[in-house]
């Protein structure tokens, strides 16, 4: 079940580059919530401040307080334990090339040391039926390489490999800007479904798919967050006019 | 409108005798990186075949004068030294490959290890001899098979420290952050994600440095010396090929002659065949259609 999230006075910086500033947002358990904005304003960066992504840059630095149920993931858990509870689908799909497809999706259990054979059977499955591609790649689980799978097949296995550890939030960073409209579509259903199961954070480029999958709706603009609502209420009636003016068109 | 077509037609004309031109000097490089191998292959046979028969592997040398005998105990002895060798020279080499790549970006002592491989790897492998017969042989107050491997693996290290960092950093960072973000600690994401989907390049490093070390002599004369006799022990002198060619090349009889031109084209082959047999063994764990 997933769990919701409270980000309270969170600031991100690159360098001197002070990307993300005084960010507070509420993010409800077992919704989907979409995160907007122009390039740049630090939408990926927050999404990466959820799993503590953002710290394997070297010269990363967060302050602030980011709690995922009860836990706060920058005072009381190790990067390792957060990723296990925040799993993370990235914008461009990323197999690990030297493994099937089988093998890609149980590696976050194998890699942590999970060994027992038929429970491995079974969570694979599971977690390739919850991305929607069971029925395609069932035949050559363990004799085809993740790699030779197609853009959004890959990227529907990387969802997989990201549920097959069982976290309780899932973030996806622009995950289907890389992929065909029937892929997309497909990316849209599943998160559709998904998101009675985990909290989902999305980040998107594209207004009408945030319109189409997401309750809650972020604008990001240079760094802050602008407006935080209602999906319904962002895309028709939003508060601030720069959120009006971005939603319309006139920049970004 | 017709001159303009005439004008069209001169160019291709021309361009295509430029990429005619550029397609034939391409084709001659390629043929000069590969004649001389092929000449000295077809050298080898050509000297070497005819006196490569059931005593070349399975007899030792015969004393001086006597006609026959073979290299068993130098093919034997030449993998000996190169297991020690590797032994030592691969594990260090990809472990400071790793620590290069993975760990130490940027760090001082990355840049002081780095430089120090470099180097190694241009000092000459006479002065490599000269180093271990200081430190182990003299120290010891004998030659030894062990003291020779040494010598061959210290000088793996540099060829396979510094192809593991250049494959490594070839990984792309997205299937590193891939592993990262399932929450799988970062030395195992190293070793398991980033090293193994390296690991063809890293390999191809291990095996030239290995076939580079097989065929040197120098470093052999005063650490594993050469043994006219059976030896497979670390502790006694033992016989590797290039040292007993070279101890056959310079001696006035033909017939060592001989023996010294089969013993060369064995050490190619055996060369080629061992690198081969690798990467067999290593292609079989990787799928297809992997990129």
């Amino acid at each position: 079940m997933g769990v919701g999230i409270e980000v309270t006075n969170l600031n991100a910086w690159y360098g001197t580059n002070h990307t993300l500033q005084d960010i507070n947002l509420p993010i409800p358990a077992n919704h989907a919530t979409a995160l907007i904005g122009p390039s740049g304003c630090g939408k990926s960066t927050f999404v990466r401040c959820l799993n503590r992504m953002h710290e394997t840059n070297p010269i990363a630095r967060v302050t602030g307080s980011v709690k995922i149920g009860d836990l706060d993931i920058y005072a009381d858990a190790s990067p390792v334990e957060v990723r296990r509870r925040v799993g993370m689908v990235f914008q461009r799909p990323n197999p690990f090339p030297t493994m099937s497809i089988y093998d890609n999706v149980a590696s976050g259990l194998k890699l942590n040391g999970y060994s027992n054979r038929k429970a491995l059977d079974e969570i694979v499955e599971r977690s390739l039926k919850h991305a929607a591609l069971w029925d395609e790649v069932k035949d050559d689980l363990k004799k085809k390489s993740g790699a030779s799978l197609s853009g959004g097949q890959q990227q529907r296995m990387c969802i997989a490999r990201a549920l097959a550890v069982d976290p309780e939030v899932l973030l996806m960073d622009e995950p289907a800007s890389a992929l065909d409209p029937v892929s997309t579509s497909k990316i849209e259903d599943l998160i559709f479904q998904l998101k009675t199961q985990y909290t989902i954070v999305i980040v998107t480029h594209n207004m009408q798919q945030a319109a189409r999958v997401a309750e809650k709706t972020g604008f990001f603009l240079n760094g802050r967050m602008v407006e935080f609502d209602s999906t319904h209420k962002i895309f028709t009636n939003p508060t601030d006019k720069r959120t009006e003016d971005y939603i319309t068109g006139r920049f970004g | 409108m017709k001159a303009d077509l005439q004008k069209n037609r001169t160019r291709n004309t021309l361009r295509t005798a430029t990429d005619h031109l550029a397609t034939g000097l391409a084709v001659l490089a390629t043929v000069l990186v590969i004649a001389p191998l092929f000449a000295i292959f077809g050298y080898l046979i050509y000297k070497g075949a005819s006196s490569l028969n059931l005593a070349f592997f399975t007899q030792i040398p015969k004393p001086e004068g006597e006609v026959g005998g073979g290299m068993a105990n130098a093919i034997v002895g030449s993998g000996v030294l190169l297991a020690v060798a590797s032994l030592l020279g691969i594990p260090v080499g990809i472990g400071g490959g790793i620590y290069l790549a993975e760990f130490g970006r940027g760090t001082s002592l990355a840049n002081a290890i780095r430089f120090t491989a470099d180097v190694l790897n241009g000092v000459p492998s006479i002065v490599m001899g000269i180093a271990i017969y200081a430190l182990i042989v003299f120290r010891q107050k004998h030659f030894s098979a062990f003291s020779g491997g040494v010598a061959l693996g210290i000088m793996m290290i540099p060829t396979v420290t510094r192809t593991t960092e250049e494959m490594l950093l070839m990984v792309p960072h997205s299937i590193r952050e891939a592993a990262l973000g399932l929450g799988v600690p970062n030395w195992r994401s190293v070793l398991s994600i980033t090293l193994k989907t390296a690991s063809p390049g890293v390999i191809t490093g291990c095996m030239l440095a290995f076939a580079r070390v097989a065929g040197e002599t120098a470093p052999l004369l005063f650490t594993a010396l050469g043994n006219e006799f059976w030896s497979v022990s670390l502790n006694q002198p033992i016989a590797a090929l290039p040292l007993q060619i070279y101890i056959y090349a310079i001696s006035p009889y033909d017939d060592q002659h001989r023996l010294a031109w089969a013993g060369s084209l064995v050490l190619i082959a055996l060369i080629v065949l061992a690198v081969s047999l690798v990467r067999y063994v290593a292609s079989r764990g990787i799928l297809k259609g992997a990129s």
